[in-house]
């Protein structure tokens, strides 16, 4: 069965005026949040700190509250690609606007506004927690939400033509079409992005939980915080209690609620015949055995759903009958009222672009340079990041890979290690630098990779357990060895998947590089010239214009490695290595 | 009164910006009434889905009217159901609930629901089967659950698209006898079926009126009422001179069309478009019909080789297009070209394939002129593409130039390199260097 780690990021075909459009409306979007939610600030008083206890027993407590920012951030996750992927599928205009949009969006280091965020929730709930909260939730958001949006509007768009005709023939309305068919169609997709996007997001948890801003600093209480204290202690036994609680949540997580969702959705496969290896889950297969579980199942959320289909059936008819009686006037009047609205929208959104074009032009050609330089700096550790990282996955995942014993005990811990928050051990190793003085400026590179290689180790082993049998036996019946048996068999089957892990690592390094690139322990401060401690500096200086110029560096270098590396390989790898036999 | 379907004059053009019109459905008059099973008969490609799309509402007519019970039809027809090839069940849903889904907007009680789904599951020959998935099911059995799930609906019209192509001979027919019963005696309240089908035999066992398309625009070319009484046989004299009839209308038309085409070609050198047939299997069959030696009749020809004729007819228009086979009265015959092929060696055979080529396809002339006239002998795949879509429309092009590169390399007339999308020609000095 295939299998990458994350899906594929979106590529768009080709760059139009649209898409420039687009990307000046986001531009300004983010730039009237920011400014809305700056303007409302409130400094923030320093007693309502609430106290980090290194004590293990307050773990569960603490990982608690961090699994349900997690969740919160899921479902609303969840929500947003379920609207923002339906609206991009189902209209043609709005998909050309929308999928762009989606490209742009996700090129923005979500990191870089964390203190920004924070001060603006804050604002909206001055003296209470509520604020941190939520920007802590919002930024884990903004760190699954892509993915998943993306995946899902695929899907929906590759729904086949014949059942389309099906859903139209039966008259079906918009719930029992998205509950019928885009949903169910999506499904695979959807859980699969989901566990990803959950996996990569305690990244971000880690990262929002604990947080200065402004020359505060904010503590949330949680699994992170937890971690970021035991730091500024110098407590070790704390910080491997913190560790091993992080690692047995993912553990938990993923056997509990990840793996029976994904067993589950194998009924949602559109291959009409059974395939032999199924995903399987022990937790899973116990529900489906328990009494108590099929009850609840059966009784209370079957009854809901029921009682939940049952009124959106009875709104549905009621809407088109009235839809048949409503005169055709009206209908265009509403439609007008709703253009009227998303135009005078978009105008505030250009507006505050003004504003922030404006804001832009206090620098001064040097400043821009500097800027585009400092781009590049840490463009150069991204690349070096991925580069370092292949030399060693590509060997080590294909042996692992070739034996079937050991890819079944290394998978999963790849997968953990993954999903582990990387930040938690930046401190740590910035302590190791400065007692051997290493030079930061390369030492980053090697923090990038700490949380990124594992993208890539897991797509080599998974791309050399897809290698068909008979082509390894082929290369034996040839004699092929050492490096011949490289360059014919391992290194082209395993190329589209090491493309895949590549994309996700470095897109994954971009944003590692806000916190990587500038890293504290205790009172020292290791900074490596580079974007992503530009944004830091600037972001705890309040530096607008160069915040602002900044982040839209970073999105257009982001963009444009894209565009000009990733999508070429990406497109060799889908027609020159790819497994499948037939031809088009 | 009103006719339960009726179409005016219906087109349908498919354009794009800079590109030439395709026209698919071109002026298409039929009148449907109540108690009839129409079969619409075509060569592929003709546009019959299309049509069938057009009834059901899904797809918008460029020009002309449907109407149901005399109500011209703006969105979805609401009178009918339809049947597809491709099943196009629910994978996620049981048979009951595939069924159940049918009459998900009608004003009765979930449980009158049930009861009625699980009738029409009884029906259709599923009963035991209500709660498997269709991944569970045979081809057959899931187009029986297309066809209840359908037929649960209680529509005026059945609308079914090639239902019975994706199935095996003896399920295929087993379904059909099936169907037939129920329509025959009356058991389901459908009141007109409309078949889409290139299955010339079929269209005559089942349906009471046949209407015959052409192709490249389709225009209604004949409405043949069928009055043979029920159960017909399949072996009986009336049954395959109706066959051989609406056969040789068929090939008549094509025929027809191609000395146009010819002709066009001959004048403005425009390019004809090419069967979509793979050298091998072109090969393949010349050997096929040496080995039969005596003139065949194609229709028994496809019969033995298990094919249907629509099928077999591509590459026939190909053997006839490279001059290796000429038709007449419905009997294929080996050219001497055509034997000196199939008695050739690989090589000998590639020489011929050549010749033929160069001589009768016009575009293989053109490629070869264009690759010869460029300095690096090499010309990107979308330049051609450009060329061909001129005249056969954005979506046919791409299909074209994959036959005519699979062509044109069996000929070795010019290569081709797919990573890089090129096409080119192989330089002799180089490959002489290359095996020294």
């Amino acid at each position: 069965m295939k299998r990458l780690l994350a899906s594929v990021p979106f590529m768009p075909k080709k760059w139009t005026w649209v898409d420039l459009v687009v990307a000046l409306f986001v531009f300004g979007l983010l730039y009237a949040i920011v400014k809305l939610g700056t303007g409302m600030g409130v400094p923030l008083s320093e007693h309502d700190q609430p106290h980090i206890a290194l004590h293990w027993w307050m773990l569960p407590y603490y990982a608690g509250r961090s699994l349900l920012r997690m969740f919160i951030a899921f479902l609303g996750s969840l929500l947003f690609t379920f609207v923002y992927g339906r609206i991009a599928a189902t209209y043609r205009l709005a998909e050309r606007i929308l999928v762009p949009l989606l490209d742009i969006l996700q090129s923005v280091p979500v990191l870089g506004f964390l203190s920004i965020t924070v001060t603006g929730f804050m604002a909206l709930f001055p003296h209470r927690l509520l604020g941190a909260e939520l920007a802590s939730i919002f930024a884990i958001f903004t760190s699954q939400v892509w993915n998943m949006t993306f995946g899902f509007y695929q899907s929906v768009a590759a729904i086949p033509r014949e059942l389309r005709e099906v859903s139209r023939v039966m008259h079906m309305d918009a719930y029992t079409r998205f509950t019928r068919l885009e949903l169910p169609h999506a499904m695979v997709t959807l859980v699969w992005n989901s566990m990803m996007s959950f996996g990569g997001a305690w990244f971000f948890l880690a990262a929002s939980e604990s947080i200065s801003v402004l020359g505060h600093h904010i503590q949330l209480p949680g699994i992170g915080s937890y971690m970021a204290t035991a730091y500024l202690e110098g407590d070790v036994r704390a910080l491997i209690e913190a560790i091993i609680a992080m690692i047995v949540v993912i553990i938990l997580v993923d056997q509990l609620f990840w793996r029976p969702l994904v067993a589950w959705s194998q009924k949602f496969k559109m291959e009409l015949s059974n395939a032999t290896d199924q995903p399987t889950s022990w937790f899973l297969q116990f529900l489906r055995r328990s009494q108590l579980a099929g009850w609840l199942s059966n009784q209370v959320f079957g009854r809901l759903a029921q009682a939940i289909d049952g009124w959106m059936l009875r709104r549905a008819k009621r809407r088109q009958s009235r839809r048949r009686g409503m005169p055709g006037e009206r209908r265009r009047a509403r439609r007008a009222a709703v253009a009227a609205c998303a135009l005078a929208a978009a105008g505030l959104v250009m507006y505050y672009g003004y504003l922030g074009a404006l804001e832009l032009s206090k620098l001064g050609a040097m400043e821009v340079a500097e800027v585009f330089l400092y781009g590049f700096y840490t463009m150069l550790r991204v690349f070096f990041a991925t580069l370092l990282a292949l030399l060693w996955t590509i060997p080590v995942g294909v042996a692992i890979g070739l034996s079937p014993r050991a890819s079944r005990i290394a998978q999963p811990l790849v997968q953990i290690a993954a999903s582990f928050p990387a930040n938690m051990f930046f401190p740590f190793v910035a302590l190791l630098y400065l007692r051997w003085h290493v030079n930061f400026q390369l030492g980053a590179v090697s923090l990038m990779m700490l949380g990124t290689q594992w993208y890539i180790l897991f797509n080599v082993i998974a791309g050399t357990m897809n290698i068909p049998n008979d082509l390894k036996e082929a290369t034996k019946v040839l004699r092929l060895r050492g490096w011949g048996r490289w360059k014919h068999l391992l290194l082209p089957a395993i190329f589209p998947y090491v493309i895949t892990g590549c994309i996700t690592a470095s897109g994954g390094a971009w944003n590692a590089s806000i916190l990587a690139e500038l890293v504290r322990w205790k009172q020292h401060t290791l900074v490596a010239s580079g974007l992503g401690s530009l944004i830091t500096i600037a972001t705890t200086d309040g530096n607008w214009p160069v915040i602002v110029l900044s982040m839209i560096v970073m999105a257009i270098f982001v963009t444009l490695i894209n565009q000009l590396v990733w999508r070429p390989l990406m497109r060799l790898a889908e027609r020159r290595y790819r497994m499948e036999i037939s031809g088009r | 009164m009103a006719w339960l379907l009726e179409l005016n004059r219906v087109s349908k053009r498919y354009d794009a910006p800079g590109e030439q019109k395709v026209t698919v459905l071109q002026d298409i008059d039929l009148r449907i009434g109540e108690g009839e099973f129409v079969a619409i008969l075509g060569p592929s490609g003709s546009g019959k889905s299309t049509l069938l799309r057009i009834i059901a509402g899904l797809v918008p007519a460029t020009s002309g009217t449907v109407s149901y019970l005399g109500q011209p039809v703006t969105d979805t027809n609401p009178g009918v159901s339809m049947v597809f090839q491709s099943f196009a069940l629910f994978p996620w849903l049981t048979v009951l609930e595939n069924v159940e889904l049918g009459l998900r907007y009608k004003d009765i009680s979930p449980q009158e629901k049930r009861t009625k789904a699980l009738n029409v599951i009884d029906m259709i020959g599923l009963d035991g089967f209500e709660g498997a998935y269709p991944k569970e099911l045979s081809g057959g059995m899931r187009q029986r659950v297309g066809l209840g799930r359908a037929l649960v609906m209680e529509p005026d019209i059945l609308l079914m698209d090639e239902p019975f192509s994706a199935l095996d001979v003896l399920t295929a027919e087993n379904l059909r006898r099936d169907l037939l019963e129920l329509w025959l005696e009356k058991k389901i309240p459908t009141k007109s079926i409309i078949m889409v089908t290139h299955g010339i035999e079929e269209a005559v066992y089942m349906a009471d009126r046949a209407v015959v398309l052409s192709r490249d625009p389709a225009t209604v070319i004949a409405d043949i009422k069928i009055t043979l009484p029920h159960w017909r046989e399949r072996k009986d004299e009336p049954f395959t001179r109706l066959v051989d009839r609406i056969y040789s209308i068929l090939t008549h038309s094509r025929a027809a069309q191609e000395t146009v085409q010819a002709l066009a070609s001959g004048a403005g050198r425009k390019f004809t478009a090419l069967p979509h047939v793979p050298s091998g299997a072109l090969t393949g069959f010349l050997e096929l019909l040496d080995d039969l030696e005596i003139k065949s009749d194609l229709y028994k020809l496809a019969d033995e080789l298990m094919f249907e004729l629509d099928d077999l007819l591509p590459i026939v228009e190909a053997a006839q297009l490279l001059g290796f086979a000429t038709v007449s009265q419905g009997d294929i015959s080996l050219t001497p070209v055509g034997k000196a092929f199939a008695a050739a060696n690989v090589l000998e055979r590639k020489e011929l394939f050549r010749r033929q080529l160069k001589e009768r396809v016009p575009i293989f002339e053109r490629i070869r002129w264009v690759l010869d006239s460029k300095r690096n002998r090499r010309m990107p795949r979308e330049f051609f593409l450009e060329v061909i879509r001129k005249s056969v429309g954005v979506e046919a092009a791409e299909m074209q130039l994959d036959t005519i590169i699979d062509w044109g390399r069996y000929a070795e007339l010019f290569a081709y390199d797919e990573t890089s999308r090129v096409l080119y020609l192989e330089d002799e000095e180089d490959e002489a260097a290359a095996r020294v």
